[in-house]
């Protein structure tokens, strides 16, 4: 209901953009990722509550969608889940956009097995090659005599290739069933004692019938709970990924101050209530490369 | 006096004349609109799917078995194993629609009281109105938990599921057309069949049935098109691996819902955005074969009739 009210808004606020010029500076699109989507209303709508006279719509449609209205200067401010592709930063800087990148939040990505399943803790390396297909077994990572049946992203998620990057370092089994979103696969993990899957922590925090798995670096190593703040923020976590949000050359105005307000603590403290973990220093000095 | 009658009745015949062509010139442009629509759509899939074919060639995309455009080493954009797994879920639902649909209009038109019927036709029809996400929803708590069950296997989400889903949507279009048909066939046939000594059974069967064929196929023609391009549905209970097919209890990925799955967050003009709508080209030719061929034999039918 938020989600079209809000939809609704930015659209009457479209129809007042196109007839008077007037309001143009104050206004502010935001389009992509949804893995941010509801972080970035959340932030919104509490600004514009502060800041009287200032106008957002936040809208998702995935970070493609996003990233891509940037490039066609549709938006100001694109919500992406992955970093930019070689092939956009071209295209970006054909259409005369120069991209700059901001770091809003960190996602813990959780790794997720069926309550009933007795495995607790994986490595990284046993991850990678359960999503890879070469360990197709319960029982070649200790567990019972069972097929593992995968769950994860469709291919152009954010999430799937980010978990591909940092996890598999390869490609996915032929035979991972490719969910429409976070919630099925949760969904489809609650009923499948056989099922790992790969999910943002906000998915996970208050589901019943789920283990959310321990995952060490390597063998030996320590195990980590992505519930746990402080492995994440301390990176002792190792599935952990930044969310961005990219404008068109450097912020100014308006665009400037809702950036300030979501790095500001006030915004942070409203990242961790949505389930996402705040800013690393190292993040911190990026963003602080474009004035914020 | 008489001269402000004929103008008069002049006025009218011509703002009566000036009507039939508004109304002939709007009639015209409602019937051309949906020609250049689809005119549209089909140019806007051809021009759009060009530019995949100057990276993937087209074998590699029509006989390719694997769909993998976002690799970690190298992109493989083939199709086959989504051209079977939309086969083989339009099949199955077939297989289950067909039999109970057409045993259903049967009992609808010759067997049930006039009571009965009225009650049951409009139950059909309201089955024809359930949005399909609800449809597959019900694919996911109920009746992939009963695949499950029944077959032993750890979840659900299949190409049975599918093809039990998909029936169930088929059904009531299958239902009301062939039912029509059968109701709409001459009283003479079923009088002389029964006259003949020929039992009520017989006389669908053998009788009612071949007389209404044409209205029958088509029918199930129409129940296939849905079937086959069916989105939401196969996208929430048949689990979407991408991997070619096994059995009817492995989990499968047609061409719809890759679409689907895919578009909203793909990089924009690149051969992975072109694959997709080359892949809803494909779909668009799918769906015209079928209705051609359920064309073709509705006119072959109605020339024997005659």
């Amino acid at each position: 209901m938020r989600k079209i009210r809000i939809g609704l808004i930015g659209l009457i606020i479209c129809l007042i953009f196109m007839t008077s010029p007037a309001f143009a500076e104050d206004m502010i699109q935001i389009k992509g990722s949804d893995t941010l989507i509801n972080l970035v209303q959340r932030l919104a709508e509490v600004y514009m509550e502060e800041y009287p006279g200032s106008y957002i719509a936040v809208t998702g449609g995935g970070s493609g969608t996003g990233v891509a209205a940037l490039i066609n200067k549709k938006c100001d401010i694109a919500n992406a889940s992955r970093l930019m592709k070689a092939k956009e930063v071209a295209q970006a800087i054909d259409n005369g956009v120069q991209v700059n990148r901001v770091v809003v939040a960190v996602d813990g990505l959780s790794v997720i097995t069926n309550g009933n399943n007795p495995i607790k803790q994986l490595t990284t390396d046993e991850i990678g090659k359960i999503f890879r297909g070469e360990v197709t077994n319960w029982k070649d990572v200790g567990g019972e005599d069972m097929a593992i049946t995968l769950y994860g992203r469709q291919s152009n998620s954010g999430t799937y290739g980010f978990f591909m990057e940092t996890v598999l370092k390869g490609d996915y089994s032929q035979k991972m069933n490719q969910m429409n979103g976070n919630a099925q696969i949760v969904e489809a993990i609650k009923q499948d004692r056989s099922g790992i899957g790969y999910v943002g922590v906000g998915y996970v925090k208050q589901s019943t019938g789920l283990t959310v798995l321990k995952v060490a670096a390597r063998a030996g190593g320590i195990y980590a709970s992505p519930l746990d703040s402080d492995d994440v923020k301390t990176g002792v976590y190792p599935i952990s990924r930044p969310l961005h949000q990219y404008v068109n050359g450097t912020p100014k105005g308006a665009v400037k101050d809702f950036l300030a307000f979501e790095v500001s603590a006030e915004g942070q403290k409203i990242v961790e209530e949505e389930g996402f973990f705040p800013i690393p220093k190292e993040y911190k000095e990026l963003n602080s490369k474009i004035g914020l | 006096m008489l001269s402000f009658n004929v103008k008069y009745r002049k006025k009218t015949w011509i703002s009566r004349r000036l009507k039939e062509k508004l109304i002939h010139g709007f009639f015209f442009f409602n019937g051309i609109i949906s020609v250049i629509v689809l005119l549209g759509i089909f140019a806007l899939l051809i021009f759009t799917s060009i530019p995949a074919f100057k990276e993937v060639n087209l074998k590699e995309f029509l006989f390719g078995i694997q769909w993998n455009p976002t690799a970690y080493v190298k992109n493989s954009y083939g199709i086959l194993p989504m051209l079977a797994s939309t086969f083989m879920v339009t099949l199955g639902a077939l297989f289950i629609a067909i039999p109970l649909g057409v045993g259903t209009a049967a009992y609808l038109s010759d067997v049930a009281s006039p009571r009965v019927r009225e009650i049951t036709k409009p139950i059909i029809e309201i089955l024809a109105g359930i949005p399909s996400v609800v449809i597959g929803f019900l694919g996911i708590v109920l009746v992939g938990p009963f695949i499950a069950k029944v077959f032993g296997t750890h979840n659900g989400l299949n190409a049975l599921n599918g093809s039990i889903l998909l029936a169930v949507m088929a059904l009531p279009t299958i239902i009301s057309i062939s039912e029509d048909t059968l109701t709409n066939i001459p009283d003479s046939y079923n009088q002389a069949s029964l006259a003949l000594g020929a039992t009520k059974w017989q006389t669908i069967i053998k009788v009612k049935i071949p007389a209404g064929l044409s209205g029958i196929i088509a029918a199930c023609m129409l129940g296939m098109g849905r079937a086959i391009g069916e989105t939401m549905t196969v996208l929430m209970a048949t689990g979407c691996a991408p991997a070619m097919p096994e059995s009817f209890l492995g989990p499968v990925r047609t061409l719809t819902s890759s679409i689907a799955i895919e578009l909203g967050e793909v990089a924009y003009n690149t051969t992975h955005y072109y694959a997709l709508f080359a892949l809803g080209l494909v779909l668009f030719i799918i769906t015209f074969l079928v209705n051609l061929t359920s064309d073709i034999i509705l006119h072959k039918y109605e020339k024997v009739n005659r």
